[in-house]
């Protein structure tokens, strides 16, 4: 839509599918607002007693400091982590034909289905030190369950399918051809990847890792059982935000949350601005 | 280059199943331009990939491919020296068209690689050859089906391939175009003299730009000849059938005349079922039936587009329509009109003996008896 004309009313020789478009229009604002925009106001207007060193305060308290720094070094360990084996399972369900593909293909949705306090549960019970996994780390020296590696354990659980599931359609409507073509000009496989591949998915791999990024930084149900709640060690920012709730802080949980709020927003938004322009330039246009 | 193929067979599917190639035996010189023609399916462009190397041909029976005395069997497509050419283009959307056609060059080992001052001086005397230097900078997004065909042919030039496979190179354009381009590669051919083999289905255009075409179908070679050898003596059946319109007379001799319902033919053949083949330039029109000929049919539909009227006839004895065409002063004199009922006179037919396999044919020219 050219935002240079905008009429409340569609001329009456085209018309659409759906009635009016004043009316679609007017319904979907009131859906946003009452869906996405009233809570976020409450939100917002929770902050509107706070004066500014107070709101400085509250947000650069040293125990929820830590607790970003948690949250964020975990949930970028998860991203990358989700990155790499994400495209890997998109690119076996789209390149390969095997048996139990559509299985592989459901599974991927699973995360997404499951509560995530169920999926908390069982990765906490699995990777305890009695449970499968932690019996079998334990040798190792690897301790998975109330560390770190937990928390990004959980957040790579919860965010995986955002990954597969962007990159998944872009690299099915890449044609097999592309490969064949950089390898006739004597591309080797790795040199072809990185030059013919990567470029195409580059956007959607961003995104999915982004959203994924995004999802893990809000993330607390699956992170809270495995995570162990140490202060300054294994409290992730939600957490801290239920804390304050649990102590009746309202303004103090408002507080934490617009700084997760905020972040969010920020590179979302920054996402999408970068990836419109990169498709502009793949699908024509003036790039 | 010249390329020699040997006991080349493809399989595919669980255990080797649905058969794609059977054994087969083909000899390319250096220099040619070689069209693979076949309707879909019959495993043309199966063999340009395998002598691309982006398909590996059976281990049993163990096959071998040639490029000059190179033995490339076991090697990977992206050392055979090859230029390849894909229907759809397959040009990296993400790259201009200057960054296409670099490509090959860019990716090679940096020992080899030429300098970036020469690369740059190659590209652009490629895309000065394909006419679309004005267009460097541009996205393939941005470019017609035609322009993008033509900077697929440059970047597959890039590398001085010894050999060029192009696969259904103009199927995806339209009719003017693919004119254009058909003349334009011929001309590239003969300018850079290297050898060519591309893949098609439209026999018109196998016959326009090759010196000589290899007939498939079922993956197998019917016939490899020059354009004008194949139309004029064609190996069986299912070439003379591919290479142009056909219209079928089929019915039972007996006495030395053919007869088809209500229509009578004759000919100097033994007793038994034929079916005899004409194309439509040897079927004329009158409006009596002769002593030797009474086929009557009658006009369903007229084309005078062109050099000769093209003119669709049907009868109670046809099984499917026949296609004849006739001079614009015969048109004229007949006065043709769609709903006329007049009478077919073969002035030449053609007979294959067994039908597929045999290369025994009968020709037999009438022109003599029916001429005015």
């Amino acid at each position: 839509m050219k935002a240079a004309a905008f009429p409340l009313s569609m001329p009456r020789a085209r018309q659409r599918v759906l009635p009016g478009f004043g009316l679609s229009l007017g319904i979907s604002l009131t859906f946003v607002s009452l869906v996405l925009l009233l809570p976020l106001t409450g939100l917002v207007g929770q902050l509107a007693g706070l004066s500014l060193a107070e709101y400085w305060a509250i947000i650069s308290e040293g125990r929820v400091v830590a607790s970003y720094l948690t949250t964020l070094g975990a949930a970028a360990v998860a991203a990358v982590i989700n990155a790499v084996f994400g495209l890997l399972l998109a690119w076996v369900l789209v390149r390969y034909d095997f048996p139990g593909k559509r299985l592989l293909d459901a599974l991927m949705d699973l995360p997404f289905a499951l509560p995530t306090a169920v999926a908390g549960i069982t990765l906490a019970t699995l990777y305890s030190s009695s449970g499968w996994m932690g019996k079998a780390l334990a040798p190792l020296g690897l301790e998975v369950a109330y560390t770190w590696v937990g928390i990004a354990l959980a957040m790579a659980f919860t965010s995986i399918p955002f990954v597969v599931r962007t990159v998944q359609p872009i690299l099915e409507d890449l044609p097999g051809e592309i490969d064949e073509a950089a390898m006739a000009l004597g591309a080797r496989d790795g040199v072809a990847f990185r030059r013919v591949i990567l470029p195409h998915l580059w956007p959607a791999l961003v995104t999915g890792t982004g959203l994924a990024f995004v999802r893990s930084l809000g993330e607390f149900g699956a992170v809270i059982f495995i995570a162990g709640n140490m202060p300054y060690e294994t409290e992730i920012t939600s957490l801290m935000i239920f804390v304050k709730l649990q102590e009746y802080d309202y303004v103090g949980a408002s507080a934490i949350a617009s700084v997760v709020l905020a972040t969010s927003l920020i590179l979302l938004l920054a996402i999408n601005l970068w990836q419109g322009r990169f498709i502009r330039r793949l699908h024509g246009g003036s790039a | 280059m010249s390329i020699h193929l040997e006991n080349i067979a493809k399989h595919y599917g669980r255990g080797g199943r649905h058969q794609a190639l059977a054994p087969l035996d083909l000899d390319i010189h250096q220099g040619e331009l070689i069209g693979l023609l076949g309707p879909s399916g019959s495993g043309k462009t199966t063999l340009l990939r395998i002598i691309a190397g982006l398909e590996a041909p059976d281990r049993q029976p163990a096959g071998r491919i040639l490029f000059g005395e190179r033995d490339v069997t076991q090697l990977h497509v992206r050392d055979r020296r090859i230029g390849f050419v894909f229907q759809h283009y397959a040009l990296f959307r993400h790259m201009t068209v200057y960054d296409n056609v670099a490509f090959g060059l860019t990716v090679m080992p940096r020992r080899q690689r030429p300098s970036s001052g020469e690369i740059r001086a190659r590209v652009h005397r490629l895309l000065e050859m394909v006419q679309l230097e004005q267009l460097a900078g541009r996205y393939p997004a941005q470019l017609s089906g035609g322009q993008q065909q033509r900077v697929s042919l440059a970047r597959s030039l890039a590398l001085r391939p010894d050999v060029l496979l192009l696969d259904e190179p103009f199927g995806a354009l339209d009719a003017k175009v693919r004119q254009e381009l058909r003349r334009w590669l011929r001309h590239l051919h003969d300018e850079l003299n290297f050898t060519s083999v591309f893949v098609t289905h439209d026999q018109e255009e196998a016959l326009e730009l090759s010196d000589r075409v290899v007939v498939m179908s079922d993956g197998r070679i019917e016939q490899i000849d020059t354009p004008e050898a194949l139309y004029r003596a064609p190996a069986n059946r299912f070439v003379f059938e591919f290479l142009g319109d056909v219209n079928h007379l089929e019915g039972e001799v007996r006495g030395g005349v053919l007869t088809c319902g209500d229509a009578r033919f004759e000919v100097d053949l033994p007793d038994g079922p034929e079916d005899l083949l004409l194309r439509p330039h040897e079927v004329a029109l009158d409006t009596a039936p002769r002593e030797s000929a009474h086929l009557p049919v009658t006009v369903t539909a007229i084309s005078p587009v062109g050099a000769e009227v093209r003119v669709e006839l049907a009868a109670d004895w046809l099984p499917g329509p026949w296609l004849a065409t006739v001079r614009h002063a015969d048109f004229e004199r007949l006065a043709l009109a769609r709903g006329q009922r007049l009478f077919a006179l073969p002035r030449h037919w053609h007979r294959f003996k067994d039908q597929a396999k045999s290369t025994a044919t009968t020709t037999r020219d009438t022109t003599a008896s029916l001429a005015t």
